[in-house]
């Protein structure tokens, strides 16, 4: 779950890492009464990226221009995504970025420390094109991180003097953070240099979902449509996607292969849910009617191979409330005979090859 | 020979008690592994399918002579049981368990480095190696023994494909499932590395799908280090970026990640790469010449 920059920047705030002073409005006219110190930024407060080109980051010399400004950036749309928050800060003059941040790394299976002298802009993109101006290091979880640490990364950017240690010590309280707080990434773009003094300008902050229960005073999750939180209540995953084809399907990887054999056979997918390894009648009864509550959807595809998941359940809650859209199901797996005859009752059929059922999907969805 | 496991595989299972514990350690115990001793602390000196339960791993150890862990136990608990499997030297540790949090995933992997134990998981469904030992949650019926070395990201996708090959009269030497999560014990590369080796395995069928870089730098590997055939299938291909699609680690995440990228890695040090799942059985069958 990724926070917004304001509930990342209370956080850092929290654990001693320096921020500008700042305040989240919602509506244009607060900010006539700010107590702030002009010139202020304005920053809309979207979790979708690149809000800076789309027009979402603004200067304002006075409060007049600052309401004006913060009434076009409130009506934006940034890829898609309506911005509802500003976060307006007093601007800093900036005299160097750089990049710092702690990442879960799967290759070294490590959290490790990513910087560079290059901040400020994508460090996808410095590390493709200089390799060589990125400093990393995994952290050795026995030993954990400390300021030796930070100072052996501060001399490779070429840090000494006292911004040497301070730069150590920011690192010191981003690790302190990223592990108590269970973060993916959290990552400061750019970690600036004002007047000497080192100054969190914006913050990124994924927690794993994961580890939510034990993270209880996290923020609302935002990320996510309507449809992806219920479905999460009732721990199935879902996510919504653009074409006309429901796909309902038992495991991650199957449903993803799913999803992949209808778009060669020239269908679109609406959306992807994976009622889990052990789904239940219930469960799936729930499945059906998530998927189905998308709008512009033309027909449903149903991919289940039982394992622990047992065909029967399956058929049972199709069974007891036929889809309302054409639907295509391959059923086969554990207790696939049983399955299979509740569905004929039902005056339903079922394919056992996926090939031939995803084909059938793509038809049913061009009216065939 | 199987990897990781075998005859000699005497399987403890913590969580054994619970609701996915008890169910599984009878379909483990229906396939013929040799399931030891249980865990539950505060359940000891009970009995579950006939099997001893005990508080600790190492009076289970101590009394059974277990030698690999199987764990059941809920996420909030599985570092700590992992943690006291790897301590008590059990070998291969399958962690099953789903919705780790990721920081006590690292926590687990590190320790099982420093003691040169082998995990598989977390969020897996566990190895099978047929006729011989299944440990965790595979349907035992879909399999069926012969020459294929199975590693993969995905639980239901291993099932379908294993059950393809078994279908096409294609058996197998053993079948791991890694894990969902972005961290994970074993992984491709380390897994190749024990299939390359193994008699038994002729061919190898590597099942990836998006979200970070193990199937890049198991194509490193592969060219270097494998001359068994390998035939590959990455599920994905459609997944749009950003969003997590079921798997907690199948994600692409800014550029990297995406399948496109992990069907070139794979196709340029010569691995078959098949577009649709139901194509593995025959790109298998030619790549062992029948």
């Amino acid at each position: 779950m990724r926070l917004h920059e304001y509930q990342a920047k209370e956080l850092f705030a929290a654990y001693g890492i320096p921020v500008q002073r700042g305040v989240v409005v919602d509506r244009a006219e607060d900010l006539l009464t700010l107590d702030l110190r002009y010139p202020v930024v304005l920053k809309a407060q979207v979790l979708v990226g690149g809000r800076g080109k789309a027009g979402g980051v603004q200067l304002a010399a006075t409060p007049e221009e600052a309401r004006e400004k913060a009434a076009r950036i409130l009506g934006m749309e940034i890829r898609g995504e309506r911005v509802r928050r500003l976060l307006v800060v007093e601007a800093a003059r900036i005299d160097r970025e750089y990049y710092l941040a702690f990442v879960v790394d799967r290759s070294s299976r490590r959290l490790t420390l990513v910087a560079s002298a290059e901040g400020g802009v994508d460090i996808e993109e410095v590390a493709r094109r200089t390799p060589e101006r990125i400093v990393k290091l995994a952290v050795d979880p026995a030993l954990g991180f400390h300021p030796f640490h930070g100072r052996w990364v501060a001399r490779r950017l070429g840090l000494s003097g006292p911004l040497l240690g301070q730069f150590a010590e920011v690192t010191c309280d981003l690790y302190r953070l990223a592990c108590e707080r269970d973060a993916e990434l959290a990552e400061i773009n750019p970690l600036a240099l004002c007047d000497g003094q080192w100054l969190a300008v914006d913050a990124k902050l994924v927690v794993d979902d994961n580890a939510r229960p034990r993270q209880p005073d996290l923020p609302a999750d935002e990320e996510t449509t309507e449809l992806e939180r219920m479905a999460r209540e009732y721990d199935l995953s879902y996510v919504e996607l653009d074409g006309d084809i429901a796909i309902i399907g038992n495991g991650a990887g199957l449903v993803m292969s799913t999803l992949d054999m209808v778009a060669h056979f020239g269908g679109r997918p609406a959306n992807f849910l994976d009622v889990g390894g052990g789904a239940s009648t219930e469960a799936m009864r729930r499945a059906l009617d998530i998927v189905l509550r998308k709008p512009g959807v033309r027909a449903l595809f149903i991919n289940i191979f039982g394992g622990i998941t047992r065909c029967d359940d399956v058929a049972r809650a199709i069974a007891s409330a036929p889809p309302p859209v054409p639907t295509s199901i391959r059923l086969t797996g554990t207790n696939e005979e049983e399955g299979r005859r509740i569905l004929e009752q039902a005056g339903i059929f079922a394919f056992t090859d996926p090939e031939e059922a995803a084909r059938r999907a793509v038809a049913l969805a061009r009216g065939r | 020979m199987a990897v990781l496991v075998g005859e000699h595989t005497r399987v403890l299972v913590q969580g054994i008690t619970g609701y996915q514990g008890e169910f599984h350690t009878a379909r483990m115990l229906e396939f013929g592994t040799r399931v030891v001793a249980g865990v539950t602390p505060g359940k000891g000196g009970t009995r579950v399918h006939g099997v001893p339960v005990f508080d600790t791993v190492e009076e289970a150890v101590e009394e059974t002579g277990a030698n690999a862990s199987c764990i059941f136990v809920p996420a909030r608990f599985a570092k700590d049981a992992a943690l006291e499997a790897i301590a008590a030297g059990l070998d291969p540790v399958v962690v099953i368990t789903e919705h780790i949090p990721v920081h006590d995933a690292i926590a687990i992997v590190d320790f099982a480095r420093r003691r040169g134990v082998h995990v598989i998981g977390p969020n897996c469904p566990g190895i099978t190696a047929p006729e011989r030992c299944k440990i965790g949650i595979m349907p035992s019926h879909l399999f069926r023994r012969g020459p294929i070395g199975l590693l993969s990201r995905s639980g239901t996708l291993t099932y379908e494909i294993v059950a393809g090959l078994s279908r096409a009269g294609i058996g197998q030497s053993t079948a791991v499932g890694m894990g969902g999560d972005p961290i994970i014990g074993m992984s491709f590369v380390e897994l190749l590395e024990l299939f390359e080796r193994d008699g038994e395995t002729e061919a190898i069928v590597l099942v990836g799908e998006i979200g970070g870089a193990a199937e890049e730098e198991a194509a490193r590997y592969i060219r270097e280090h494998v001359r068994k055939p390998v035939v590959a299938y990455v599920a994905g291909r459609t997944a749009p970026p950003g969003k997590r699609m079921g798997h907690a680690g199948a994600v692409i995440s800014g550029t990297e990640g995406t399948a496109q990228a992990k069907v070139e890695a794979l196709q340029q040090v010569g691995v078959a790469v098949a577009e649709l799942p139901t194509q593995v059985p025959e790109l298998v069958a030619r790549a062992l010449g029948r």
